[in-house]
């Protein structure tokens, strides 16, 4: 295996990491203010969607990201209306708003475009193309650093810098700013925030709206960063493998960046070499596949470390009289 | 109430003979959905231009999931349709099933295989290591690196046939070529992964593959895309995708699931039942794409070489291995 080789591995893992990595620092926000959030999938999906389909319509792709956002928004402040005002049960909110996007989407596109519940394809300004960071083409024939800025580093879309970014932001809003400590309390102990004034509703309301943003991101990423348009049940479950890497992450914004790296690691690794030979033994493409999950059951079982949610997430909450 | 039961018992009666005096035709889509641009958009073809032919209507039902196959079929043979066809080879089994409690009612299926026919199942397959064959021929030619590549969608025999095919079409014109074969995944989700199929194609243009030949279902539709943004050719499959990258897609290998499906809706209740039916680069049931799309990419040479390797194929001097005959390939590691 060449140097080049592994460049063009861990380039495909950012490419694959950036969605789960949205979507995980979106289920942070939101369980940490003690709202469990199943609906990330349903919201990356609708978002999806509607970036692809506003973008073709429109021509912008930014208007696109606008458009997934305020789809990925509204799903969230059902969610929040159903599980923060009436006090429903979060999980059954969350498995709706993913039947509920996994539905509408391919009705809405058929409806619109009557291609089967698909956006036409995109091309141009339509598209979020990879960005070349300035002097990559002039360092690139310097050894070892060159190739690595001009092929790593840079030449991602817009969106991949937004989400490696997020990542700091989200440490500094949770864990240096007055909201962000209120923030977290809510998700600990809620009545100890209310009793100090502040309104646990309103906390738990931003928490799910900027979730709701996130995921809007992380669904323009995929049907107009990596992809050029919608196909009917793109997340393909990674809705549910960042859930997976919020737990392994324990919950903290610098371990989700490090758990989606290595979930789009072991993917890229699995798209890049099948069938992986040591030596006589031939370990076989499904394992391969199968490896996030493998490794997520060996973590929840406890392996590295504890992972202990936010104390009153998924339990709405009632002021005492 | 004696008034009413006998209203009932009428409505009822006039609700049978009604659809008993149409029957007609209903056809139930894979999971990769009607608009798939491939597989089933061809079976959808088919029943729009007998539709358009006849004057005829027809019933088609998209499944969501797998538990939905057994009650899509039972539910369409009780209603009077006749005959009910089928995509996909999934749901062969539990057609075989239904079949015998519907006696007077006729089961199609494309693609499927059943060790034992019940008489009123016609099993439809294609020759897809034939079709796969002359596009792997085209593939080597167009290749300038001498390295091509496959992109299947979940990894079955029949995926496995068109592989096979292919590769034995490249090793004619080039025995030093080297195919790259991926499959996309082992469960019906790989048949919508377009991000996948992307990374897939671009794992494999980095290997050096210049053509890379789909067929993925919905999947593909990301090969193709990647394929025509990092410059390099596809190949379509199924339905003629040429169209979806102008100048883009070198061909598409056609498998003639609309004529299948026509051709079964046209014979309404007098279809042939009981056996399989194949249909083969004779029975122009595959062949590849050429129109105004491709009309650039392939040299005259090309068309040449490859139509005389088809009337070799269908005059029974070529024989083009069948991963089903033996379960492997000779030219190709799975």
């Amino acid at each position: 295996m060449d140097f080049l080789t592994v460049l063009q591995i861990l380039d495909s893992t950012i490419r694959l990491a950036t969605p789960l990595l949205f979507a995980c620092l979106a289920g942070l926000f939101s369980e940490r203010a003690g709202i469990f959030d199943i609906g990330l999938e349903g919201k990356m999906l609708a978002a999806a969607f509607f970036a692809g389909a506003i973008a073709y319509t429109s021509g912008s792709v930014w208007l696109g990201m606008l458009a997934a956002i305020a789809a990925s928004v509204i799903l969230s402040l059902i969610h929040g209306l159903a599980s923060i005002t009436f006090r429903g049960n979060q999980l059954i909110s969350g498995v709706a708003i993913n039947f509920l996007a996994a539905g509408l989407t391919v009705l809405i596109a058929q409806d619109w475009f009557r291609q089967g519940g698909r956006t036409p394809s995109l091309s141009g300004d339509a598209r979020f193309n990879n960005i070349q960071l300035p002097f990559a083409e002039t360092l690139e024939p310097v050894p070892v650093i060159g190739p690595i800025y001009a092929e790593l580093i840079s030449g991602h879309s817009f969106l991949v810098y937004v989400g490696l970014l997020s990542v700091p932001f989200t440490w500094w809003l949770l864990f240096r700013t007055r909201f962000g400590l209120r923030l977290r309390a809510v998700g600990e102990n809620p009545a100890a925030v209310d009793t100090a004034g502040i309104s646990v509703i309103r906390l738990r309301y931003i928490a799910v709206l900027i979730c709701g943003i996130l995921c809007g991101l992380a669904g323009a990423y995929l049907s107009t960063g990596l992809q050029a348009g919608f196909v009917k049940d793109m997340s393909a479950g990674r809705g549910f493998i960042a859930l997976a890497a919020l737990i392994f992450a324990k919950w903290r914004p610098w371990y989700a960046l490090y758990a989606t790296l290595l979930f789009g690691l072991l993917q890229a690794i699995a798209i890049r070499f099948q069938n992986v030979d040591i030596g006589t033994f031939t370990v076989p493409v499904q394992f391969m596949e199968a490896l996030p999950y493998i490794l997520t059951v060996v973590i929840l079982a406890g392996f590295v470390g504890k992972a202990i949610p936010p104390r009153a997430g998924g339990e709405p909450y009632v002021k005492e009289r | 109430m004696n008034f009413f039961t006998k209203a009932l018992g009428t409505v009822a009666g006039v609700a049978l003979s009604a659809t008993m005096a149409l029957a007609e035709p209903a056809l139930i889509y894979d999971l990769g959905g009607k608009f798939d641009k491939s597989f089933n958009e061809a079976a959808f073809n088919g029943a729009e231009r007998w539709a358009k032919e006849t004057g005829g209507s027809y019933r088609d039902i998209e499944i969501q999931s797998e538990a939905q196959r057994e009650q899509a079929l039972r539910r369409l043979a009780e209603a009077g349709f006749n005959p009910v066809i089928t995509t996909g080879f999934a749901i062969a089994d539990i057609m075989g099933t239904v079949a015998k409690d519907f006696p007077d009612t006729k089961f199609v299926n494309v693609d499927g295989w059943l060790p034992e026919v019940p008489a009123n199942v016609l099993l439809i397959n294609f020759t897809e290591n034939q079709g796969s064959y002359l596009v792997g021929m085209m593939a080597a030619m167009a290749s300038e690196s001498n390295t091509v590549g496959f992109i299947g969608g979940m990894d079955i025999p029949l995926i496995r046939r068109f592989a096979c095919g292919y590769s034995e079409g490249v090793k004619a014109v080039n025995p030093d070529a080297t195919v790259i074969s991926n499959m996309t995944g082992t469960t019906p989700a790989a048949w919508n992964d377009p991000v996948k199929g992307s990374e897939l194609a671009r794992a494999q243009i980095a290997d050096g593959a210049d053509v890379i030949y789909a067929a993925a279902g919905g999947t593909g539709v990301g090969v193709l895309q990647t394929a025509a943004d990092e410059g390099i050719l596809s190949i379509g499959v199924d339905s003629n995708q040429n169209y979806l990258h102008p100048g883009k897609v070198l061909t598409s290998m056609l498998k003639r699931v609309d004529v299948a499906v026509f051709d079964s809706m046209s014979a309404g209740e007098n279809l042939e039942t009981g056996g399989f039916l194949t249909l083969d680069l004779e029975a122009e049931g595959v062949g590849y794409a050429l129109d105004e799309y491709n009309a650039d990419l392939v040299s005259a040479e090309m068309k040449a070489a490859v139509d005389a390797a088809a009337a070799k194929i269908i005059s029974g001097e070529l024989v083009v291995h069948d991963y089903f005959a033996s379960d492997d390939c000779p030219s190709l590691d799975f």
